[in-house]
């Protein structure tokens, strides 16, 4: 299984799942980030520890603990 | 219908109150700028906006009130500002909505309009941003669109206050029109479903305002008002099995047990149709977008930090350099004006009232004008060019490390120009842990209103060069002490699991500079305002406790002996002890004396001591308690003309040292204090941080103290 964090800079790839319940998944789901979705890894932060992704033309900032629960899909 | 309304009076009905909704940093606040003469917090990043604000204005022979609310996502309380957003929608009163909608990412936008489409209120669509749309090329068919989707759409740009009119036309229109028919379509299954229960509701004639389609959507996505208004009817025994049918049906539809999911992926989907149909991009972008190159160096992840700090230190640098210019002739002013208009006063009481009490306490706030001009600046273009969320994403990893949220960064850096915005904008973290520990640090945040004792007390003891350096350790110090604080308070008193950090980096832009003018215009004069009014007062306080009780034998006692020498420097210097004595034995020398024994440890004179009390109203008192107090004393007029002057010559380095330890870190203003325990919630809130800053503050300052003797 491949989550987001997996993912290096410039990687494009498919949600497949996300693996969290609740809030968090309502505000990544109000993100845009479903089923199907593309994002694109933009930048690491130090350390690795926050990255920015591109959904659609919007960037989003998230943890590495969240992007962990991302399951995604190399296209 | 003939029957006459009898509350249609002439004056309520041209009255109509909007409600102004979309996502976050969108440019609703600034819209309202635009058709009004408002002046609301405008800022490039999201949870601009945390608290409603009513708005007033007329357009023709309408009145209108529109209230501005926080940014929202979705329709879920994920947040304390989003929050305040859907307890606004769903229970307060207001005739329509005006949905504010980012032209050029409209796809994301519609999530949250196609959420509103389900309320039973009249709705337009502002698309926004129209001009960003043009110079990006993406050009959107509002005709069509609102045709589309059975509700009014607007081109707005509130930057070039283009189609306001048009809007305001639409509002009005919509307002004396019949209520919408928005035209909101799901897939077949979804749909048949849906047709169930609105069957069964019009099979029972069940009565309520929204429509029928509306509750069956409602009743489907979980809605919990809806659930909980049906709850209580007759039919819900009935209806309860169709709906469990139904959502199994559609959870099945869409390969997921989470029904929202499902309804979020069915919006999706009626929402890239519409944007399918309406919209047309001419070109297909180059790769990289400007913002994107941007970013790849100032979130660099070796570069971007150093960048960080090398923009902050410039700006106090700045601060200290460029303030100074001006500082002089200010300066000169106050000491003409307070010679000048001394000179027509004939009452020495009065006199000194005037220009030993007013004049001196409000120049020494003034004085330090233009160095908040230039902060102020340097926050303003902070929050209006995107830096912001940035610098949360580039420090987020290091605050974590301190059990802060990266999001607390945009109150932290709120706070360094005054704690009173920043209070309120730690809403925008969404655990109530998190908010506290933020507001439990905000403190440390140096706010504008301190940067004045800094500068005097830089000023006094580093040549000119040094000072800007001086302060820039000075406010990184105090953000470092403040992450050291919250990790304690982490460890100890806000136990708890880490939450998630899911933030939208908007996209750069230029700042215009009306924007940035007006936004410092109005924190400075709410500065000068302050200056005029309660600092004014407070010297007057000051001037009247340190001036009384007249002590007549310590004044004829010396006065004789002043008359005895004949020598012009004996005269002077015993006129100068006589002012001293006089001083210590006011009210103020009095408060001074009994808690010097406190303060001494630290370094402190009684005079410290005092300006450090009366800094508990507002940190301005500071700077003018001791103009108050050393203009008396003798010492401004003994020698050298300024405060900083006499500072220098009056105070030992390692007590100014300590007092700026105290100072970067007790509690920020009675203000601030009282909007601090609003934002916590409860008093004993308060008690806490009053306990925590005090220790922390005299522990700090001791060690500094005396870390100071021991290396010089
Ligand atoms: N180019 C352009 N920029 C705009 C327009 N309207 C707003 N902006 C910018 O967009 C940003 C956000 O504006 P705000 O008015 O603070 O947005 P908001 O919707 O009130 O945001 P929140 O209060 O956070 O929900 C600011 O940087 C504005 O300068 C517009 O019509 N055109
Ligand atoms: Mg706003």
């Amino acid at each position: 299984m491949k989550t987001l964090l997996d993912c290096h800079k410039a990687c494009i790839v498919k949600v497949i799942k996300l693996n969290t319940k609740g809030d968090l998944k309502q505000r990544l789901i109000s993100f845009g980030i479903m089923k199907e979705t593309v994002l694109e890894v933009l930048e690491h932060a130090p350390g690795k520890s926050t990255i920015e992704i591109k959904v659609g033309k919007m960037r989003i900032a998230l943890r590495a603990q969240e992007a962990q629960l991302i399951e995604v899909q190399k296209i | 219908m003939n029957i006459v309304d009898p509350k249609a009076c002439p004056i309520t009905a041209n009255h109509i109150k909007v409600a102004l909704v979309g996502q976050p940093n969108v440019g609703k606040s600034m819209l309202i700028n635009s058709v009004s003469n408002a002046h609301l917090h405008v800022g490039n990043f999201s949870g601009v906006t945390v608290d409603k604000t009513e708005v007033l204005f007329d357009y023709e022979e309408y009145s209108f009130t529109v209230v501005d609310l926080p940014g929202t996502y979705a329709f879920t309380d994920y947040t304390i500002e989003e929050r305040v957003t859907h307890d606004y929608l769903c229970a307060e009163d207001y005739d329509i909505i005006i949905n504010v909608v980012d032209s050029t990412n409209l796809e994301k936008n519609l999530q949250l309009t196609s959420e509103l489409l389900t309320m039973s209120k009249k709705v337009v669509i502002a698309l926004n941003m129209s001009d960003e749309a043009d110079k990006e090329k993406i050009l959107i068919n509002a005709e069509y669109m609102s045709e589309l989707i059975g509700v009014p759409c607007v081109r707005v740009s509130a930057v070039t206050k283009e189609g306001i009119g048009a809007l305001i036309e639409a509002v009005i229109k919509k307002h004396e029109n019949v209520r919408n028919k928005p035209k909101l379509f799901f897939s077949e299954p979804v749909e048949e479903e849906i047709a169930q229960i609105v069957w069964y509701l019009d099979k029972h004639r069940f009565d309520s305002a929204n429509t029928h389609r509306n509750i069956a959507i409602n009743l489907l996505k979980n809605n919990k008002k809806t659930y909980a208004k049906l709850h209580d009817e007759p039919i819900w025994t009935e209806l309860q099995p169709i709906l469990i049918e139904a959502s199994k049906h559609i959870e099945l539809h869409h390969d997921s047990d989470d029904i929202k999911e499902a309804f979020a992926e069915e919006y999706a989907a009626f929402n890239r149709g519409i944007v399918a149909e309406v919209v047309k991009q001419e070109i297909k972008q180059s790769k990289r977008t400007t913002t994107e190159k941007i970013d790849s160096v100032l979130i660099h992840p070796i570069f971007g930090i150093p960048i960080f700090l090398f923009f902050m230190w410039s700006l106090f640098q700045l601060t200290f350099e460029v303030g100074a210019i001006p500082m002089e002739y200010i300066d000169a002013f106050f000491i003409w004006f307070g010679d000048t208009l001394g000179a027509t006063i004939a009452n020495d009481d009065i006199r000194s009232l005037i220009v030993d009490g007013i004049i001196a306490g409000v120049g020494a706030v003034v004085l330090f004008v233009p160095n908040i001009i230039i902060l102020f600046i340097g926050i303003a273009l902070l929050e209006s060019t995107g830096y912001m969320s940035r610098v949360a994403f580039l420090l987020d990893g290091f605050f974590h490390k301190f059990g802060l949220h990266g999001q607390s960064f945009i109150p932290l850096v709120t706070g360094f120009g005054c704690s009173i915005p920043a209070y309120m904008s730690a809403r925008i973290l969404k655990n109530d842990r998190d908010r506290l520990l933020t507001l439990f640090i905000i403190g440390f945040m140096s706010c504008g209103a301190r940067l004045p004792v800094y500068v005097l007390f830089a000023g006094a003891f580093f040549s000119p060069e040094m000072a800007g350096n001086i302060l820039f350790i000075i406010y990184i110090s105090g953000a470092l002490l403040g992450l050291a604080a919250a990790k304690i308070l982490k460890l100890t008193a806000f136990k708890g699991l880490d939450e998630p950090f899911v933030m939208e980096m908007p996209k750069y832009r230029l700042p215009s500079v009306k924007l940035v003018w007006h936004t410092v215009l109005t924190k400075t004069m709410m500065y000068l305002k302050k200056a005029g009014t309660y600092i004014a007062a407070a010297s007057m306080l000051i001037w009247f406790l340190s001036n009384y009780p007249h002590n007549l034998i310590l004044e004829e006692s010396y006065s004789a002996k002043i008359s005895m020498t004949a020598k012009a420097e004996v005269k002077r210097d015993l006129q100068y002890e006589l002012d001293e004595a006089l001083l210590e034995q006011s009210y103020l020398g009095r408060i001074g004396k009994f808690s010097e024994p406190i303060f001494a440890p630290l370094g402190f004179d009684w005079k410290m001591s005092v300006a450090l009390q009366t800094g508990l109203a507002a940190k301005e008192v500071v700077v003018s308690t001791l103009g108050v107090l050393y203009s008396l004393g003798g010492e401004v007029n003994h020698e050298s003309t300024s405060l900083m002057g006499a500072i220098s010559k009056n105070i030992s380095f390692a007590s100014a040292v300590a007092f700026i330890v105290v100072i970067m870190i007790y509690l920020p203003c009675l203000a601030a204090s009282v909007v601090f325990t609003r934002e916590a919630g409860h008093i004993k809130y308060f008690f806490y941080l009053l306990l925590f800053t005090s220790i922390v503050a005299y522990v700090m300052a001791f060690i500094a103290y005396n870390l100071t003797l021991l290396l010089l």
